[in-house]
């Protein structure tokens, strides 16, 4: 549209046309398929659950799987969905800078929590045995 | 592109033009996304913080297994993937009404405008299918000795350990004969809860067949304020989220973006509607995957 926009704006980006809506339906495809793909990883949880000494860490490395594969999810959203990648370097880094506080406020609060079971299961034994796993349970 | 010369000829801090080359609403779109994401960011973190802080979490496989019209079948995270794909779906829809702004094209625009509203109340629908099911679903639970049949509620959750076969036996035998009635009537609706009441309680409970009954302890109490609190804050969003899309739609229907010239209110209302869908990308990965 070449009419008169908002003279804030110096330059416009070029009238998307078709290699646009190719590139839409792309990242459409890509997020379903890792949307698939998540759920098959989280679904196998579920039958890992089932055997009474399944592996922990197992567990733990398909979940964390899951996390980096919503982070490709939501990078794509954002950069393709939402056109942040086509912005000025200079705006995108406004908007991804405060954004790493993430990374503190996230292992602050979870190490956190992790601290407050610790020390729960060490000086209330009440708590510990009140919410670990019965011993014949699991037989029904 | 040719505009990348122009770029750099431009002395973008001189005043009286947009340093980073977007329009002023829409600069603060993204920062106020970016303070949403805080928010919904805290939210989630705090939800870390307690599961964290717990020995037993409930597995989501188990508490989300229903399917609307498959009654008992158990079917882990279906409905949630049926969610997820409708809210990616009314992205894709969206980012094409974007589209067909830059190009002017109004009727393009106001259909896929409709095709995003239409998007976001299926999946308004679908939640308040879910919640209903997880507050009106009653699952027997072990509790202090007996037998109780709860939903998911603020107040308690039926999602803990699967209680020990000793403890069971006992509890049954503690339970009163109505909730005896209905935890039969769970499995066979064919038998009234009335006539089953009239049996004697050595009866009914030989008919409770503990291998498919599955009955747990009561979960940690925050896992249901949790889930309520942080989809219902997601599902606030995308009602939101609706109400703004269906302003943009009268609005182009009526022309006000042909008279001004260009669409970006389209494309404003877009950033909203994909934050939405961004948002879910976690709530999904909090609460149904991990």
């Amino acid at each position: 549209m070449e009419h008169q926009t908002m003279s804030e704006v110096t330059f416009h980006h070029h009238v998307p046309g078709q290699e646009n809506v190719k590139r839409i339906w792309k990242t459409f495809w890509l997020l379903l398929v890792i949307t698939i793909i998540e759920l098959g990883m989280g679904f196998s949880i579920y039958f890992i659950h089932k055997n009474p000494d399944y592996s922990h860490g197992l567990v733990l490395g398909i979940k964390g799987a899951i996390v980096i594969l919503s982070l490709a999810k939501a990078f794509y959203i954002v950069s393709i969905f939402m056109h942040l990648g086509d912005e000025i370097r200079n705006m995108i880094m406004t908007i991804a800078v405060p954004l790493l506080l993430f990374i503190w406020f996230i292992a602050a609060f979870l190490w956190d929590g992790n601290s407050y079971k610790n020390l729960r299961n060490k000086y209330d034994k009440h708590f510990e045995e009140r919410t670990l796993e019965k011993k014949d349970a699991g037989g029904h | 592109m040719s505009s990348t010369t122009t770029a750099q000829e431009t002395k973008w801090w001189n005043g009286g033009r947009s340093p980073f080359n977007v329009e002023y609403g829409k600069l603060m779109m993204w920062y106020f996304l970016m303070s949403d994401a805080f928010t919904f960011g805290a939210f989630l973190i705090s939800y870390g913080t307690i599961r964290f802080s717990q020995n037993f979490w409930p597995d989501p496989n188990v508490v989300f297994n229903a399917f609307p019209g498959a009654g008992h079948t158990n079917l882990p995270l279906a409905f949630v993937s049926v969610m997820t794909f409708i809210l990616i779906m009314s992205s894709v829809t969206m980012v094409l009404a974007v589209h067909e702004g830059h190009r002017g094209n109004r009727a393009g625009v106001m259909k896929w405008m409709a095709w995003t509203i239409l998007g976001g109340i299926a999946f308004l629908l679908c939640q308040a299918w879910e919640w209903h099911h997880l507050i009106t679903g009653e699952h027997a639970v072990l509790a202090d000795g007996k037998i109780e049949l709860i939903g998911q509620t603020m107040g308690g959750n039926p999602w803990g350990h699967l209680a020990g076969t000793s403890d069971v036996t006992n509890a049954l035998k503690n339970s009163s004969p109505e909730i005896l009635a209905k935890m039969i009537h769970d499995h066979h609706h064919d038998l009234a809860i009335a006539d089953l009441m009239k049996k004697p309680k050595e009866e009914l409970i030989g008919m409770i067949n503990l291998a498919e009954t599955h009955i747990r302890e009561k979960g940690p109490i925050a896992f249901g304020g949790y889930f309520f609190g942080i989809t219902g804050f997601h599902g606030f969003h995308v009602f939101s989220g609706v109400i703004i899309n269906i302003v943009m739609l009268i609005m182009a229907s009526k022309g006000v973006f042909d008279r001004k010239g260009h669409y970006l209110m389209i494309e404003k209302a877009g950033l909203y509607w994909h934050f939405v869908d961004l948002v879910w990308v976690f709530v999904f990965l909090c609460f149904y995957l991990v």
